[in-house]
């Protein structure tokens, strides 16, 4: 920036944007305070900001009743068994379509993008149905498949833009080297790609552990994940207002973290590569 | 420069992820129009045999249907219309030198990845739960009474909550957006004597209407198949049943699946028009 800012300015700047920014994140803050106060504390009027007595048991609490550890596991095999699944199927797509363009390239990713549009309750039933008759219902392994399904149209997205970023130059150079296509894709295109990679891993990870159509409705004790878990809180638990927080932090710390190391590759993962 | 070998190597790669969709695609979809023109009810007698257009009719026709698509509208457009103004302002304020812009932009984008029964659940008795929650409290404070949020207000509840998630998203576009725009052309502009208003709308806006059509479109998509929200506070009651929760409520609750295979029938056409939109858009970009 060239222009010259005044001190001023940049403090009114800093104010206004500090205030919105603690407004919006307030029900996260709020929701983290919560879940170290006393159930009586946590519905004290006036609120109790920070003098509260601060405390564990909540999360004690939360972990005993409700056998907190194994939606916690069943979130983290259906969200990365679905994220890899998803990545070992659309790298070789990805890769093909990036740099062995054809004439239909654009029309099959375009396709793929429109597999994505269809709302998920216009085929609830038939899903919900082969589910059953599979004898897949409430079955880890089912979601895993089906949030793969879900989130591959972005998967494969994700990682042609990032693919389609490499310079050819570079495979022709070592294609006079004497490179193998082997030789090529191992110690040349692959170092090269693994930023790409990992940054599809993470948002889409993110993606299927926030997912909440299918796993509400598929699941029901053996194969839920935390959005279940959560939504169980809805009544009457869901008035214990400090369970309710400490249940809740829970569910979005890790994905809080992941997040912020992901905003950049939410915004390309999210458009299709429209807005970089 | 490439070879035979390789066009047919590259096919063989992409071949898993087609097969995979198309099946993902065509299977159940298939199956939702086949259930939609059959009198299909698993509880009460299973499959009565061929429907015709009935359940098409008799969808449309139901005393619920209406409601569903006013309130399906009122929740997206009221959405998109909070997050794209405030998202828009927002993002522009945060293009604006400060102090502490790392920090700001993570409490903004925040939101976005909290999960939705989490947001919900959380709003719904924290901030509105009309005994407890602060909302009654800050009303009580001012001497008035407390709202009952979810059922007096519950369209106007579900828009907040569901803004809170995707203002966020809109944010972090449009600020994206902003920032590849040429500072040059603001500092021009502003040479030649325009002012912060004429230069919002003449550049910045222009510029920025391509990302702001895109968000339009993609939380369109988003916002149409908005669940777990309505699922965990009002259970699709105080008018708050949308498209999609009428053909959940059919499809699982009452068990008619004919009739709700009709209705998904109809959402399927309806994503599919705001889908072709974003599809050119998107499509056009690829070109380039």
């Amino acid at each position: 920036m060239a222009r010259a800012v005044t001190t001023q300015r940049k403090a009114l700047n800093t104010a206004l944007a500090w205030g919105i920014g603690l407004m919006i994140f307030f029900p996260i803050l709020w929701t983290i305070l919560t879940s170290f106060k006393s159930e009586a504390q946590a519905i004290a009027n006036p609120p109790i900001f920070l003098g509260f007595d601060w405390t564990l048991e909540n999360y004690g609490v939360v972990m005993e009743r409700s056998n907190y550890a194994r939606f916690l596991i069943n979130s983290v095999i259906i969200a990365g068994g679905s994220t890899i699944l998803g990545i070992l199927v659309a790298v070789p797509a990805a890769w093909s379509m990036a740099f062995v363009p054809s004439k239909r390239t654009k029309d099959i990713l375009l396709w793929m993008l429109s597999t994505k549009m269809l709302p998920a309750v216009g085929v609830l039933y038939p899903i919900y149905l082969l589910c059953i008759q599979l004898g897949v219902l409430d079955n880890r392994l089912a979601l895993v498949v089906i949030l793969m399904l879900i989130n591959l149209p972005i998967i494969v997205w994700m990682l042609y833009t990032y693919f389609r970023e490499i310079p050819g130059e570079i495979l022709e150079a070592a294609r006079m080297d004497g490179a193998s296509l082997k030789s090529e894709i191992l110690y040349v295109l692959t170092p090269m790609a693994i930023p790409g990679i990992a940054s599809t891993l993470l948002l889409n990870f993110i993606l299927a552990w926030n997912e909440a159509f299918w796993t509400l409705n598929l699941t029901s004790v053996d194969a839920a994940p935390l959005t279940a878990f959560i939504a169980s809180y809805s009544s009457p638990e869901g008035l214990f207002f400090a369970k309710l927080s400490a249940a809740s932090t829970m569910a979005i710390a890790p994905i809080l973290i992941l997040g912020w190391f992901s905003q950049k590759q939410l915004v390309r993962g999210l458009t299709f590569g429209a807005v970089k | 420069m490439a070879t035979q070998q390789s066009r047919s190597a590259a096919r063989v790669m992409m071949a898993p992820a087609v097969f995979l969709l198309l099946v993902w695609m065509l299977v159940p979809l298939c199956m939702t129009l086949w259930f939609s023109v059959r009198n299909y009810l698993p509880l009460r007698g299973g499959d009565l045999g061929f429907a015709g257009l009935n359940n098409y009719a008799r969808f449309l026709s139901s005393s619920a249907f209406w409601p569903s698509i006013v309130t399906t509208l009122l929740i997206v457009g009221g959405v998109l219309l909070i997050s794209i103004v405030f998202g828009v302002l927002l993002a522009i304020l945060l293009d604006q030198p400060m102090w502490g812009q790392g920090v700001v932009r993570i409490l903004v984008i925040a939101p976005f990845f909290v999960m939705p029964t989490v947001s919900a659940l959380v709003w719904k008795n924290m901030f509105m739960d009309p005994v407890n929650g602060l909302f009654a409290h800050l009303w009580r404070f001012f001497g008035a009474d407390p709202v009952v949020w979810l059922s007096d207000a519950s369209i106007f509840s579900i828009i907040t909550i569901v803004s809170w998630q995707w203002l966020p998203f809109a944010t972090l576009i449009l600020l994206t957006a902003i920032q590849s725009l040429d500072s040059e052309q603001l500092e021009a502009s502003e040479m030649d004597g325009a002012g912060p208003l004429s230069r919002f709308f003449y550049i910045t806006m222009p510029h920025l209407s391509r990302a702001i059509t895109i968000v339009i479109l993609i939380q369109t998509i988003f916002l149409l198949a908005v669940f777990a929200e309505i699922f965990v506070t009002t259970g699709g009651a105080f008018g708050t049943r949308t498209l999609t929760y009428l053909i959940y409520q059919r499809v699982l609750e009452s068990q008619n699946v004919g009739l709700g295979s009709a209705g998904g029938v109809y959402a399927i056409i309806l994503a599919n028009i705001v889908a072709i939109f974003l599809m050119r858009i998107v499509g056009k970009n690829l070109d380039k």
